[in-house]
């Protein structure tokens, strides 16, 4: 079976709103520059099947997939699109190119946020209408609730997670492609009014518009397309049960189980020693410690204290999120996943200009789907 | 075989039944609200319509005059090279008769939908809309020829439902 490689990628946004295009332009933009960016190639002739990660909730349009061939050159092309995280589109992506029977793969996921006026009504949505959405209240109560029994048993603490904030925003602030850059300290989000308890306003990482587009192809062509492809060596995704009532609220085992089954693909046995750095989902601050533990990059319990000593900062051993993370990009939705999958994408290519880590060879990118799931992906991509 | 039973055990239950409580159910309303940025494309077809004109967008590469128009040409995967101003005649390319409202309700007076293949517009292309000002559907044919029906201009929105409808070009 063929190896599978990443060979163009195509971003645009993230912003706070997007008034001036369309859902469809934003998605015409990214895949016009991911097709540039593998080689110049035309999604007309040269790409086998495309696919798309969008909900048709978050658009407000039943069956999205009918909207999506035109702007993604897919017209009378192979095209489904998948509901769910944009690593499970990597991981569908990957499949399709092993099975010999597709070269060329194009994949896309955006967020347009700022067309939703209830937003987290739709959230709610998500809730069980018979147990859950009768209570009432915000459905982000579900991160305050798995911050304080994550922090209880590890032990990690309210200003480590103040911590994560200003190490991601701060992060950000060179990415061209984030949203939310800023220069804050860790009082700042201390002090910042509070949401769900634990959780303060700055714990929260703010929607955001904007589209991703990656073009992978088999190893027979990725060479061809790209002189530097980026390996999709693993891949993993795991459901744990989505009842409130009855889940784990302290550990990520979406997280751990889905790294276990990549980590299992690239032959990674050791990862705090063999992943030079990660990608993770931040949601919410303390996310970002809890899916550090669940990804074995540190023991449990060490995440906050790693960060504390400056391990996970871009100059640190094990730089956690360079990108800024969603709460240094925003939370694009279904793209979240994606902005992950950029960012190791750039930095294994050398391309992330002054936010670049010297000499990485492999990165990890985790998501989650979001409140109130507990579902999760996980890549392993490297560039050699 | 059911035909032979003549009483089935049990009770049967109504959709009343759910509706008045008698059966557990819980009911919910999605709150859902949507605001869609039209766009570059769009935004032009809507201040058209506002103008009272229909706004294709053209493709130099394939040649194609594009109503709806676009951003980018689909065939193509181009950038569109600009936007014109298309006729508001057409001929009727297929249409129907609707009986049934949204929620299956049967309407007095059917809705005639139509696709019209507009003037000036590249084949196969136009816009979907209603037909009016004829007494009886079975008047309609293939290939006839149609004219918009414009709101006054002070109620027009910016809105698809700036032309009232469709009227036949001769009298029928």
């Amino acid at each position: 079976m063929s190896d599978v490689a990443i060979v163009g990628v195509g971003c645009t946004g993230f912003k706070s709103v997007t008034p001036d295009v369309s859902y469809k332009e934003m998605m015409f933009e990214a895949a016009t520059r991911a097709y540039q960016d593998a080689g110049n190639i035309s999604p007309r002739k040269d790409i086998d099947a495309f696919i798309s990660v969008a909900e048709d909730y978050w658009e407000g349009i039943s069956i999205f997939d009918e909207f999506v061939p035109d702007q993604l050159g897919a017209v009378m092309g192979h095209l489904f699109t998948i509901c769910g995280d944009s690593i499970i589109g990597l991981s569908t992506a990957y499949m399709l190119i092993k099975t010999g029977y597709f070269d060329v793969v194009a994949l896309e996921s955006h967020g347009k946020p700022s067309d939703l006026l209830t937003l987290y009504d739709v959230v709610s949505f998500a809730m069980d209408p018979v147990l859950n959405r009768p209570l009432g209240g915000h459905p982000f109560y579900v991160g305050g609730m798995e911050m304080n029994r994550f922090l209880c048993e590890t032990g990690n603490t309210k200003e480590q997670c103040a911590m994560v904030v200003a190490k991601n925003k701060g992060n950000a602030l060179p990415n061209p492609y984030a949203a939310y850059g800023a220069d804050i300290e860790v009082e700042d989000v201390l002090c910042s009014n509070p949401y769900f308890y634990p959780l303060n306003r700055l714990d929260i990482s703010q929607p955001a518009d904007g589209g991703i587009v990656l073009v992978l192809a088999s190893s027979e062509v990725a060479h061809k397309l790209n002189d530097n492809p980026i390996w999709v060596r693993g891949v993993g995704w795991i459901c744990e049960t989505p009842s409130l009532e009855t889940r784990c609220w302290s550990e990520a085992i979406y997280a751990r189980m889905a790294a276990q089954m990549a980590y299992k693909k690239a032959g990674i046995n050791t990862p705090s020693r063999e992943v030079d750095f990660a990608e993770v989902d931040d949601m919410f601050s303390y996310k970002e410690l809890q899916h550090m533990e669940a990804l074995r990059l540190c023991g449990k319990g060490q995440a906050g204290k790693l960060t504390e000593e400056g391990v996970t900062r871009i100059d640190g051993d094990l730089p956690i999120n360079p990108s800024g993370g969603m709460l240094g990009m925003g939370w694009p939705l279904e793209a979240s996943g994606m902005q992950r999958l950029l960012e190791v994408v750039l930095q294994l290519r050398g391309e992330a200009g002054s936010r670049q880590l010297p000499d990485v060879e492999v990165g990890v990118a985790q998501s989650w789907r979001g409140v109130p799931t507990t579902t999760g992906a996980v890549a392993v991509l490297s560039n050699c | 075989m059911s035909e032979k039973i003549k009483h089935f055990p049990g009770e049967q239950v109504k959709n009343i039944d759910v509706k008045e409580g008698r059966i557990p159910a819980v009911r919910h309303r999605p709150n859902a609200k949507y605001l869609w940025s039209a766009g570059i494309a769009m935004s032009r077809f809507l201040e058209g319509l506002k103008k009272g004109k229909i706004v294709g967008a053209t493709c130099k590469k394939c040649g194609r005059i594009m109503v709806p128009p676009r951003a980018f040409c689909e065939q193509c995967f181009k950038p569109v090279d600009g936007y014109v101003n298309i006729k508001d005649t057409g001929t009727i390319n297929t249409y129907s008769v609707s009986y049934v409202a949204g929620d299956a309700s049967r309407i007095k007076e059917p809705i005639l939908v139509a696709i019209i293949d507009l003037d000036g517009a590249s084949e196969g292309m136009g816009i979907l809309h209603i037909l009016g000002e004829i007494d009886d559907w079975k008047q309609i044919k293939f290939g006839m020829k149609v004219k918009a029906v414009w709101k006054p201009s002070e109620e027009r929105t910016g809105s698809i439902k700036d032309i009232k409808y469709f009227r036949p070009l001769q009298e029928v």
